[in-house]
């Protein structure tokens, strides 16, 4: 286990000092979505970060998604419950842009206001 | 075999030359006269002469034996003794193997007790019945051609062997290899058919006489549905069924009285030390997964529950425990839990374990979820019917106290015991118990509807909102969720108030594709009889194109079924297969024109299942892609199956 988390702090770092703020700051929430979609992204998480009980584990990646730099470590290394992505698959680019899609959906209502949901 | 001492005056297969023969002639007649047509004058047009064999059947008097056969068919005492059994349909594909009882069945029979119903594939057939049984607990029996339709009937018959669910199937098969037709037949035909399902039926029979085809199938029906239940098979000869009854002896044939064996209980010393390790825990959970075969089982898992105040995880083979229940709880109970009693649980070891796919070197990681010294107990009837082969029985799990018996007919002395091995001054606590299980599970209803919540208004539409559109449709009905083929990230057992034993019914048992439609169109039909208990089935689209045929079925003999689809374009589950595997490789998914791995979409083009489902007489609509149309679509929907009919609404959802 701190192995583990040694690895994620590790890769966190590294890519603090790849991406900089300048990558995270031109980062495209249009080309993120389709990033999303082609890395595979989707099949787990659903096309809008919002998880499954059951692909997921429950984990839900959107509205409010981890800062970048620890999005990005995770990606990198993972619980093992997920694959993780090297930067040759899913380069550095792309995760910052997958990123801002994420950052970008609209929060989740309260489910006190959706009808259906108060049967 | 039956042929050889057959004493028939009229020999089968000289009559079966016979009517070949005749045949012939008239076909060389016709084209005689067509012939002779061809070359005279024209003339106006008259009738043709009639034909000898015309002239002779329209003028003679007939004989007084036209029984060609020489007595009573054979097949005519087979339908007395399946009529003996109360069976009330027989699903099934028909064929010329068992061309004699099918003939029996509708003419002597009367096509009642049981009504054939006309099913397009062997395997819609056997599917058909497992989800049938599964509501009105009684089995069907099938016919089959014994080796090509046996073939496709297997992958049904391994979902009910796992699924534990009685099914009796008989196979036609000719034998006598000197006197079956040739060609097609004896492709048909086998030394042994039951060779090919051995490993996943609970018994079966080659009956060689009548009087043994009575007591095989009396016996199969006993076995089958003796717990633990499961399908059984009959081989089913050709020459049987078509010669007439013999008499050896003179001895008249019989059909032996069937009477239900009583499911085995646990050994009293067992259920006391059982008993007594539940009554002195600080956190005991009940993990439940085929313990309930109906209301009887719901009531006594309850009482059991209260008794110990114990959580109870239902991984959800049957509705075992209402969800609606305080002490009803997610998988993760048992991760605290310092007793476990498992009741007819299809993989314990998974309850106690957790196994992370692709570990270091491709091998997957295993890890315990319980605490050291967690004292497990099992009671499952299961043990008592293990066969080699089919690795269904899981990995295994050591535990303290193991039962190998029919957990519901247990729980009655389980529950006499534990309240007796209760100590007075434990009460108070198993009652303070019981209070921190209400709060637990109140702040755990408002966390999983904050969760259906997320992409509420998301398109593809979440599979939330597919759950509670049509919840928000039957809700007023007395229903039943029949099946569920499309994985939904278990919406409806988390968000429907599932109490009673029909409120779900469980999945396949072997996850073999084919299953969804077909279970769902049995089990309508027996909710149907009911009087009108209305059915939902939500249906994944990559197992709907196994058996998509079963629609017509429903059509056809008139069985309400409310289908709503969770289309979400692709075989999911292979699809993020590939997608790990590909990662864990460092390659890049080669998706071709998908938007999932090549091989695993089902996109380009999209299937239309309401066209389809529209060609083979059902109400449709679809497919819907906006989550706004969808409440409107299925409330149409609903209405054409309150008046009798199948309907299907096609929606394009998320991917779970």
């Amino acid at each position: 286990m701190i192995q583990r988390m040694f690895r994620v702090a590790l890769a966190a770092l590294a890519v603090s000092v790849v991406l900089g703020h300048g990558a995270a700051l031109a980062a495209s929430a249009e080309k993120g979505k389709a990033a999303f979609m082609k890395y595979g992204c989707w099949q787990c998480h659903g096309t809008q970060g919002q998880g499954s009980a059951i692909t997921s584990q429950g984990k839900v990646l959107a509205p409010d998604p981890l800062p970048i730099e620890g999005f990005v470590a995770f990606v990198r290394s993972t619980n093992r419950g997920m694959p993780p992505y090297s930067e040759k698959i899913l380069p550095n680019e792309d995760l910052a842009d997958m990123h801002a899609y994420l950052a970008s959906i609209p929060k989740t209502k309260d489910y006190k206001t959706i009808p259906l949901l108060n049967q | 075999m039956a042929r050889k001492d057959s004493g028939s005056k009229v020999d089968r297969r000289k009559f079966l030359t016979g009517v070949a023969v005749a045949g012939a002639a008239t076909a060389a007649s016709t084209a005689a006269n067509a012939t002779t047509a061809a070359t005279a004058p024209a003339r106006l047009p008259s009738a043709l002469p009639p034909t000898a064999q015309t002239i002779a059947a329209e003028t003679n008097v007939p004989q007084a034996e036209m029984n060609r056969i020489g007595g009573v068919a054979g097949s005519d005492f087979m339908v007395d003794v399946i009529k003996t059994l109360d069976i009330k349909y027989l699903p099934s594909n028909c064929a010329s193997s068992f061309r004699a009882i099918h003939e029996s069945l509708i003419n002597y029979g009367g096509n009642t007790k049981p009504e054939f119903l006309t099913v397009t594939h062997e395997e819609s057939a056997i599917a058909m019945a497992h989800g049938y049984f599964k509501i009105a607990g009684k089995p069907l029996l099938s016919l089959c051609h014994g080796t090509v339709g046996l073939q496709h009937a297997a992958m049904a018959m391994y979902n009910a062997w796992c699924d534990r669910v009685p099914v009796i199937m008989m196979g036609g098969n000719d034998l006598d290899a000197a006197n079956r037709p040739p060609g097609v037949p004896t492709y048909h035909s086998a030394q042994d058919i039951n060779a090919l399902v051995r490993d996943f039926t609970k018994w079966d029979d080659t009956p060689v006489s009548l009087q043994h085809f009575a007591q095989s199938v009396v016996r199969a029906y006993k076995i089958s549905m003796t717990p633990p239940y499961g399908p059984v098979m009959i081989s089913l000869d050709a020459g049987l069924q078509q010669e007439p009854v013999k008499h050896r002896n003179g001895e008249k044939l019989s059909i032996p009285k069937y009477t239900p064996t009583s499911p085995p209980q646990g050994e009293m010393g067992a259920v006391r030390e059982a008993a007594k390790m539940l009554a002195s825990a600080e956190r005991p959970v009940i993990v439940v997964d085929r313990a309930a075969r109906g209301e009887n089982g719901v009531r006594l898992l309850v009482q059991l529950a209260e008794a110990l105040q114990a959580r109870v995880v239902d991984r959800g083979a049957r509705m075992n425990f209402p969800k609606t229940h305080h002490l009803s709880a997610g998988p993760a109970a048992v991760n605290n839990a310092d007793v476990v009693l498992g009741l007819e649980v299809g993989d314990f070891w998974a309850v106690m374990n957790s196994y992370i796919d692709n570990g270091d070197h491709g091998i997957g990681v295993n890890e315990t979820k319980i605490k050291p010294g967690t004292k497990l107990i099992t009671i499952s009837s299961v043990e008592l019917n293990t066969k080699a082969n089919y690795q269904d029985f899981q990995r295994f799990q050591p535990v303290d106290i193991s039962m190998a018996a029919d957990a519901e007919a247990t729980l009655p002395s389980l529950i006499e015991a534990v309240k007796a091995a209760i100590p007075n001054d434990r009460k108070a606590a198993i009652e303070k118990r019981g209070e921190a299980a209400k709060r637990a599970r109140g702040e755990a209803r408002a966390r999983i509807l904050q969760e259906a919540a997320i992409a509420w208004d998301a398109t593809p539409i979440s599979t939330a909102r597919l759950v509670m559109e049509t919840w928000a449709q039957i809700k007023d009905q007395d229903w039943s969720l029949v099946a569920q083929s499309g994985n939904v990230s278990g919406w409806p057992s988390r968000l429907w108030p599932m109490e009673k034993h029909y409120h779900w019914l469980g999945q396949s048992g072997g996850y073999g594709l084919g299953y969804g439609m077909p279970a769902a169109i049995g089990a309508a039909l027996a909710n149907r009889d009911i009087g009108g208990r209305f059915s939902v089935n939500i249906q994944g689209d990559g197992d709907l194109m196994y058996t998509s045929g079963a629609m017509w079925t429903a059509a056809k003999h008139k069985i309400p079924l409310l289908t709503v689809m969770h289309n979400n374009r692709g075989y999911h589950q292979e699809l993020m297969h590939v997608q790990r595997l590909s990662s864990f490789r460092n390659r890049v998914a080669s998706l071709g024109n998908d938007m999932g791995p090549i091989g695993t979409s089902i996109m380009n083009p999209d299937i239309d299942y309401a066209k389809l489902a529209e060609s083979m007489g059902w109400w449709a609509k679809g497919p819907i892609k906006d989550p706004a149309q969808l409440g409107p679509a299925i409330k149409e929907a609903v209405a054409v199956v309150k008046s009798g009919q199948p309907a299907l609404v096609d929606v394009w959802t998320q991917p779970r």
